[in-house]
Order: structure tokens, then sequence, then C-alpha cells
């Protein structure tokens, strides 16, 4: 791999036949000049982008199909999620998207420290986001309501169905009154008892998938942004090349942008009129 | 500068790259720098080694198929294998093969020549996706001997929810080889956008970048909504969320809207590189410039567009409403137009040429001929009344064959022939190419001829067993199996015999226009010495100079500068 990685940067001056002009360090031995390795370079991470959004339009399209045929169901379940801590995390994604635009302004004028610790601020803020999100995620567990537990799936809680095992819901929060086996009743986040129905289940499934996934891109986009952190630290962007920067940012907005639907669709969905 | 120079060998001091000017199969020796090699054209011949060997297994697996149909009852493996190996035919040929195919290995190696690149815009995440196709190979390897798949390639659910669990390594090895396409499809794009050289024009530039162009579009497009219905699929299993179960309110309807939106572009990602490559092959042995390139290069882009809009119609009997279904059937009728487009420029092309009958012209007109049935018989799935009649059963079977193997297998064994002079430096024996075709041509038809009309007499696909009256086009349809892999087997060998016994190719063997004639044979490391500025189209054959179009037995790269000179005045078309 050590090839790879030596030819990354550079061209040597010994094979070249490349005209005139000289070959700074990062361009690339098969681009003519650092406009179009920027070029395509941002080209290429668009493309990207769409796919990614591709990749999550299946998701919301699903999410439009049952959300369209269950809505009053979405609204109950909806009352399961913390609205204050989804907030919270909006609010920290939002900001953090801000320190990563100014990163890239500061790589641009030179500013090398500044920009270290802009990144080093995006990257805290999304530590905190899964930080929020691992005490949301294990109240939901809590509760019993990841698909397949208290939601019995024939194939996985053949048991779960038949009594014992299911519910840590039902055993914990319903009271005596008799309910139906596939039926849910617990406490949503105001406290209310509420009974959900069986078909709940596709909203926590459409919910554990939807900002799973979308958790994944987070702790893929601290990665990026980590490595584009050594980079810096380590003296190789300057006003003529930072676009490593520029990229790894324009991922972050992408991982921002997911959850500012997310947010409303999962968290403040409403009652239909 | 009237001549290019051919640098002596070590007149360069070799960089990390290597010597620009080097033969690309000489650059660098041993294994490892084929291992982690960054050049274009390396990365396509390793792709084109896997994939065929990918066509070879599933070709296996085919064969066993037409054995064991080959009389009634069981006649080698029982039912659960048959279904074991009608999945691994399906999945292996579709996944492994046929995506990948030209695109991944003759795009690689031509398309940044074509447009007088370099290389790819990223040749990093070049070689990083033919590794992520190694890595998804592996995973259906092991999927395949941990039990084995029956549930056809489309993985529908219910079943697939249920049955073994050697679906979740095969879906995962699905997922993974589909970054690996979305790798390629992002970095032909962007190369095409940024790379090509002077002179290069979007008017200019060749159909066969044009069909990767589309490609990529529905590779990039395409793909990630696979991605995230087979993530879904997965989380169903282990999850039990439901999306797909009845049972749980979900709805396996929804896996079919899901996946054919995956996976009918993806069979344009399967035949648009076949149309690509055939552009090329017409124009090249009519020897003039193709009928309506514009027309040609404009309806890749609307197939790329159709291919999106079409995928109801693979589900006309699975419960759709009527709206739904008519709606699909007339959008499905659209896709008649690009591809009657392509097809009568093409003959258009044809006529009048000064037509070469070499081997990859063969196949050419075999395309045309074969894709013509494929695509006609299209027309019949798309109608509401017809297809309830024909769907599920051979016929839709041979339809897709004669466009998947008619079409694309064809023009990527022409596209092989083609380019193998280019590629390798050596010339194949022309005589053994074409008896290879004529085995090729007769077995194939008669494969899947006697399939149309099974099918139309109602003999359902993927059965074990079948009526008494349907032997004798078992039987037919197994032998011509036989005489197919004949000719397969026979093409492979003229094209591996010529590496060790081949005379040393000529620059321009076809007496071609194409640009990506014009370099040295075997190309440089840098595709061309000097940087290349077109002044052409690459159809023109009346604005082509004699040196240009002459065979050049030195094999030497054309100079550029000198075309510049003389055609200072010419106006391009």
């Amino acid at each position: 791999m050590a090839n790879v990685s030596e030819s990354v940067h550079a061209h040597g001056d010994g094979g070249g036949d490349h005209g005139a002009h000289a070959h700074p360090d990062f361009l690339q031995h098969h681009f003519d000049t650092p406009v179009q390795q920027f070029n395509a370079a941002k080209l290429g991470m668009w493309v990207f982008i769409a796919t990614e959004i591709l990749m999550f339009g299946g998701l919301f399209c699903a999410y439009a199909i049952w959300r369209g045929l269950d809505p009053r169901v979405f609204d109950d379940a909806h009352h399961f999620l913390n609205k204050i801590l989804g907030a919270t995390n909006t609010i920290v994604l939002l900001f953090s998207s801000l320190t990563a635009a100014l990163a890239v302004r500061s790589a641009q004028v030179g500013k090398r420290n500044l920009t270290s610790l802009y990144l080093i601020v995006t990257i805290l803020c999304a530590g905190v986001f899964l930080v929020v999100k691992y005490f949301e995620y294990s109240h939901k567990f809590h509760l019993g309501l990841l698909p397949g537990h208290c939601f019995g799936h024939p194939g996985l809680s053949a048991a779960v169905q038949n009594g014992e095992e299911v519910g840590t819901c039902l055993r914990v929060h319903a009271d005596s009154a008799p309910v139906m086996p596939e039926w849910v009743k617990a406490a949503d986040e105001d406290g209310h008892v509420r009974l959900l129905s069986p078909r709940a289940n596709m909203f926590f499934g459409l919910y554990f998938v939807m900002t799973g996934l979308h958790g994944l891109h987070v702790i893929v986009g601290m990665s990026i942004l980590a490595w584009v952190l050594y980079k810096n630290i380590k003296g190789k962007f300057s006003p003529a090349y930072f676009t490593p920067v520029d990229l790894g940012a324009l991922y972050w907005h992408l991982v921002d942008l997911v959850w500012i639907y997310l947010f409303p669709l999962l968290y403040l969905v409403g009652k239909p009129e | 500068m009237a001549a290019v120079d051919i640098p002596v060998a070590g007149g360069h001091a070799a960089d990390a790259h290597g010597d620009p000017h080097a033969n690309y199969l000489k650059a660098k020796r041993g294994i490892g720098s084929w291992l982690v090699t960054l050049d274009h054209k390396r990365i396509g011949l390793m792709y084109l080694t896997m994939v065929s060997l990918a066509f070879l297994v599933g070709g296996i697996f085919a064969l066993l198929l037409r054995i064991e149909l080959f009389s009634r009852g069981k006649t080698i493996v029982d039912g659960e294998t048959y279904n074991r190996f009608f999945t691994l035919h399906g999945a292996i040929m579709v996944f492994l093969f046929i995506i990948p195919s030209v695109p991944a290995a003759l795009g690689n190696f031509f398309l940044p020549i074509m447009i007088g690149a370099k290389d790819v815009a990223f040749p990093r995440l070049n070689l990083l996706s033919f590794y992520i196709y190694l890595v998804g190979l592996a995973i259906l390897l092991v999927s395949i001997v941990s039990g084995a798949v029956d549930t056809g390639w489309t993985f529908y659910t219910p079943y697939s929810v249920q049955s073994s669990n050697s679906v979740i390594s095969m879906t995962l090895g699905v997922f993974v080889l589909g970054f690996s396409s979305i790798l390629t499809g992002v970095n032909f794009l962007v190369t095409v956008h940024t790379m090509r050289a002077p002179g290069c024009t979007w008017a200019r530039m060749p159909l066969f970048v044009w069909g990767m162009y589309a490609t990529a579009l529905m590779q990039i497009l395409a793909t990630p909504v696979l991605a995230i219905t087979l993530l879904l699929l997965c989380a169903e299993r282990f999850f039990g969320i439901g999306i797909f179960d009845p049972k749980l309110g979900g709805d396996p309807v929804l896996f079919q809207h899901f996946f054919w939106f995956y996976s009918h572009p993806a069979v344009y990602i399967m035949i648009v590189p076949g149309m690509a490559i055939n552009s090329e092959l017409i124009a090249t042995f009519s020897r003039r410039a193709i009928f309506g390139q514009f027309a040609i290069a404009m309806s890749s882009l609307g197939l790329a567009l159709l291919g999106f809009l079409v995928w109801g119609h693979h589900m006309f009997a699975a419960g759709m409403s009527e709206f739904a279904t008519m709606l699909f059937s007339a959008l499905t009728f659209l896709v008649a137009i690009p591809s009657g487009v392509k097809v009568f420029n093409w003959t258009a092309t044809i006529y009048k040429g000064s037509i070469l009958w070499a081997s990859p012209m063969l196949y050419g007109m075999a395309f045309i001929f074969l894709f013509t049935i494929g695509g006609l018989t299209g027309l019949f799935l798309g109608t509401l009344s017809v297809d309830i009649h024909l769907t599920d059963t051979y016929f839709v079977v041979a339809h897709f064959h004669y466009v998947m193997m008619g079409g694309t297998v064809i023009a990527f064994l022409g596209g092989l022939l083609y380019w193998w002079p280019k590629m390798t430096g050596k010339m194949h024996d022309e005589r053994k190419a074409k008896i290879g075709f004529w085995f090729v041509f007769i077995g194939f038809n008669t494969v899947f001829i006697p399939q149309f009309i099974m099918g139309s007499r109602g003999m359902p696909r993927r059965y074990y067993d079948y009526l008494p009256q349907f032997e004798p086009f078992h039987k037919v349809s197994t032998v011509g199996s036989w005489i197919l892999a004949t000719g397969l087997f026979i093409t492979a060998y003229t094209l591996l015999e010529a590496l060790w016994k081949g005379k040393k190719a000529p620059r321009n063997p076809w007496n071609s226009a194409g640009y990506e004639w014009l370099t040295e044979t075997v190309p440089p490391l840098a595709n061309f010495h000097q940087p290349p500025v077109f002044t052409r189209g690459p159809y023109d054959y009346h604005l082509a100079t004699p040196e240009e179009l002459a065979t050049g037995e030195d094999g030497r790269e054309v100079s550029f500068t000198t075309q510049m000179a003389a055609k200072e005045s010419t106006h391009p078309a």
C-alpha cells in the first residue's frame, strides 16, 4: 500500500513531460491544473451526495407511504419521542454546520489554527449529538419499543408473543386491564399512558432505521473531519489547496440536512386535520 | 515536431507512477505493481479477468440447469438444488458479470483514452471500486458455500425473509457490489465532465463514451435505492421491522416496487453499454460517419431517463391499480423510441457503407438482429392483456436473454475482439474468431427460440419439471446450450491464444477514425505521448488524414501537431 499513499501527493519531476507549467505538490499526475482537480473533486462529492440522498430517499418514500396509510398511529407513536432532546440535537447539528462552514472559510484565508479549532468544535458537536441519541435509544429499548420486542415478529419472537418475555413494556407500564397481545400499553414522554396499535411497529421500525442510518453517517462524518483535522495540523492545506476541508464540510452539511428532515417527520409529526 | 518521439527505454527516470511514456504493461513489473496500480488500463484488465471468471461460473450453472431440464423428472439434481442453481446463475450473471462487464472492464480501459485524458478523475477510487467488487464477490462465495440461496436473483419477500440465512449474506454481497458500481459511475461521470481533451467537445464525444455517461447516471441514481432496499430486507430479518411483512402490517409488493426501481434501470445499466460498443463497431466497420450521431447520443440519455419510469411493468400481475398498470404500460412503449432510434441509425450507417466483415462486425450485426428480436418481444410483454398470458413463462426468459445475452454479451464479445489488439498489442486469429462467432450465434438462437415458443404455450419459468408436450423444446434448447458453450470456449481460446501466439498488433488494425486508435499500440502509461488535441470527430472519415486511417504497422502514435497544422482551415461538423 505504500505505493498508493506515495502517489497521492505527487508526481515527481523525473518522468515529467507536462509542458511548461510547474506542478504543485498537491496536483495529481493526471490533472493539468489545480482548478481542474478541484472541479473534479467537487463534482465528485456532489454526485456522491446525490447517491446518499437517493438512499435516504427510499426510506422517506417508505415513511410517506405508511404515514399516509396510518396517520393516527404515527401520531400516537410520535409522542414516545422526546421533542426536547430532538430539538437539542437539531440545534447542536445546525451549530456544527456553522462551524464546519467557518472551518472552510478559515482554510480559504490560510488561518490554520482557526481551522483546527472550528473542526474540533464540529467534531465535539457530533459527539454531543451521538450521546443524546444514545440516551434516547436506551430509553426506547427500556420501554420495549424496539420492533421485534413488543411488536412481535412471528419469526423472531414467537416466545415473546405468547407471554413471559413480552412485555417489558406490558409488565412494567401496563395496568391490569386486558390488552390484546399485540397491543402495547406504555407511558409516553409526557407521562400519558397510551395504547399503541400493533401497526406502530412501522413507525418505530422506520424511526430506528432512519435515525440509525443517519447516526452511522454522523460517525462517518466525524471520522472524515478527524482525518481532515489531522491533515490540517500537519500543515497540508493552504489557500491554494484546501479541497479536503471543503469536501469534508460539504459531507457534514448533508448529514445535517438529513437530520433537518428527520426531526419534524419523526418528532413533530402531527394528527391529520 | 513531425513525428512523435518514442522514448528509448530508460530515457526517462521513472517516478512514483512509472514513466508516462512506457508501455503500460511494462512500465512496472511484478504482481505487486498490479495489485496497487492506479492505472485505469490495468484496473480495467483486472476487472476483465474477474468478470470473465464470473461469466464462466455463471455459465456453468446455466449449462447445469439446461442439462437438468433435458428430460422430464430428475435428470441430475433434485428440485431444491435446481432452485439454488437458477438463483446462482441469475445472481452471478447479473451482479458479478453483466453490470460490471462493459463499464468496469472495457469502459475503464477506453473511456479516458477516448476523451484524451491521462486517467479517470479518481484513480484511487477506481482501484477501491475493484477491491470492493472482490469483497462483494467473496461474500457471495460465502453465501454459496454456506448453503446457497434459492429465492431467485430478485430476493422477493416474504419468501426471502423466511428462507435460509444465506439470503442475508447474499444481499450483503449485492449491497457491497452496489458500492463498487456507484464508485465506477461517479468516476466516469466526473471524468467525462472535467477531463475531456481540447477539441473533444460534447458534440464530438465518441458514442461509447456517451453510453458510459448514460450508464454512469443510472448507476449513480438507481443503485442507492437497491442499497436501502437490501438494508431494509436485512433489518426485516434481524429486527422484524415489518415493512415488507403483511403479518406486521407491511406490504411485500412495496419490496417489489423498491427492487424494480433499481433493477429496471439496472437492465439499462446492462444494455446501454452494449449499445455503446455497437455504435463504435458499426461505424468503424462500415467506414463512414455514423448516421445520426447526436440522435444516438441523446437516445442513450433517453433510455437512462425512461429506465426510471417503467419499473412497474415487472409487476403487472403482482397487484397494482388498473390505472397504474395502464400508465406503466404506456411508458413502457415509449422505450421503443430511443431503442428504435439506435437500431434505425445503425442500419442507416451500414447502408452504402464500405463494410469490412471482420469478426467484431459479425458481432455488431448479430447485435442489431438479436437486440431487435429482444426489443420487439418486449412490446408483447408491455401489452397488458398479452402480459397476463406470458408473465412468468419462458417467453420472459427468452426475451431478456435476447436483450442481455444477445445484446450485451454479444456486444461485449465484439468489443473484446475489436479492442483486443489495442489492449494487448497482439492480433487474434480472425478465422478462429469467426468460427467461434457462428457457434455462438447459432447456439444462442437454438437455446432461446424454442423458449419463446414454449413460453407462449404456457411453460412457466423456474419450474423443475414440465409436461410432456414441452419436452422437444427443452431438448433442442439444451443442445443449443452446448453449441453456445462451444462457441464461447472457441472465442475465449482465440483471445488467449493471441497473447502468446498472436502477431504484433499495428496501431490501427481496423483503419478506424476513432480517437483510441490514434495512440500507440500498446498505449503508454499516460495514454498519449503528446497531450492530444482533437480537430475532428471520431467518426469523421472524410476529415481523417490518410496517416490516421492507415494501419500503422509500426504501432506508433499519430502526431497531433502535424494534424493541427494540416487542418487549420477545416470546419468541424
